[in-house]
């Protein structure tokens, strides 16, 4: 397989793969470094390439996993210190005055959602794919993606309601 | 489109239960300037869903083809200068003529060395000189002796 045959079959789903990375990691730049991961991955493997039915539902689950792997390690690292009893309100309205774009409070809600939820989201709401790819990329059946879909939904609509009608009401 | 129908579309779609057909009719309600006013934070959340479509990956991928070094010509190529350095080795055996070169050029070397030889052996007598001048130099200590005297 030459260079731009490899490129070929990969364009059409790099960005997808980079907006479920960045999706799962948040940050722009280590979406950008995971997404070049899992592609010089698909390019090191690209003989075997011809034997996958689906390279595009492949690089998906690759994505997800690479990023899960990700973010588990992170924790590990991390200490995290927490203070129940302190609370810095200056912070909090700082942050309420940058999230009052309805777009970036969207992006906020997603962020607050179990990882499951937010690829399912990701997948369905943004990427468009049908029930039965997404049950392939993330190895769920179809029910457990419409039940997880739902809660998401449903999620965003209520923390979406809530922060219009607050003042008003 | 009917406000009915989008209600219940939107009731499915909280439910998980549309089709992708159905969301994309969604969608397109949405995307207008006016939408019903209790339907209103629906529209914000089908313009990020479209919004966030639009991102790319803009990133350079650097695809490098290693061309692996074939160790295999490299066996051949030794093999190769191998063989022309024995091949040419052959060509220089020692000829008679050679053998009798380094006869002559030995014989000539002996006889300049032997001239050389007797040359030192007349020369020996010259250290019989350098001794006699260390003899000599004990009449420098009487000098003192004398400059004393001077005084």
């Amino acid at each position: 397989m030459t260079q731009t045959e490899f490129l070929n079959t990969v364009m059409p789903f790099k960005d997808k793969v980079f907006r479920l990375a960045k999706r799962l990691l948040v940050s722009k730049e280590e979406a950008e470094d995971a997404t070049q991961e899992v592609l010089l991955k698909l390019w090191r493997n690209k003989g075997k390439i011809s034997d996958y039915k689906n390279v595009e539902a492949f690089s998906m689950t690759m994505t997800k996993n690479f990023c899960l792997d990700k973010l588990k390690s992170k924790q590990a690292q991390n200490l995290k210190i927490v203070h129940s009893n302190y609370q810095d309100h200056k912070v909090a309205l700082q942050k309420q005055v940058e999230l009052n774009d309805s777009m970036s409070w969207i992006a906020k809600i997603i962020e607050d959602l179990p990882e499951q939820q937010k690829m399912v989201i990701q997948l369905r709401d943004i990427e468009q794919y049908d029930f039965d790819e997404i049950a392939k990329m993330l190895d769920m059946k179809p029910t457990a993606i419409r039940v997880a879909l739902s809660r998401a939904r449903k999620t965003i609509r209520e923390q979406l309601t809530k922060t219009h009608s607050y003042g008003v009401k | 489109m009917v406000l009915n129908k989008i209600e219940k579309l939107i009731e499915k779609y909280e439910n998980g239960e549309t089709t992708l057909k159905e969301e994309a009719q969604l969608k397109d309600y949405f995307s207008q300037e006016t939408v019903a006013p209790h339907l209103q934070h629906y529209k914000a959340m089908f313009n990020y869903f479209s919004f966030n479509q639009q991102e790319t990956f803009t990133k350079q991928l650097p695809l490098k083809t290693k061309t692996k070094f074939n160790y295999k010509w490299l066996s051949v190529a030794a093999v190769i200068a191998l063989m022309v350095g024995f091949y040419f080795n052959q060509n220089e055996t020692i000829t008679e003529q050679d053998k009798q070169d380094y006869e002559k050029a030995k014989s000539y070397l002996q006889l300049v060395s032997q001239t050389l030889n007797k040359g030192t052996k007349q020369v020996e007598y010259l250290t019989a000189i350098n001794q006699a001048g260390k003899q000599v130099n004990y009449l420098k200590e009487m000098n003192n002796p004398i400059e004393r005297i001077y005084k």
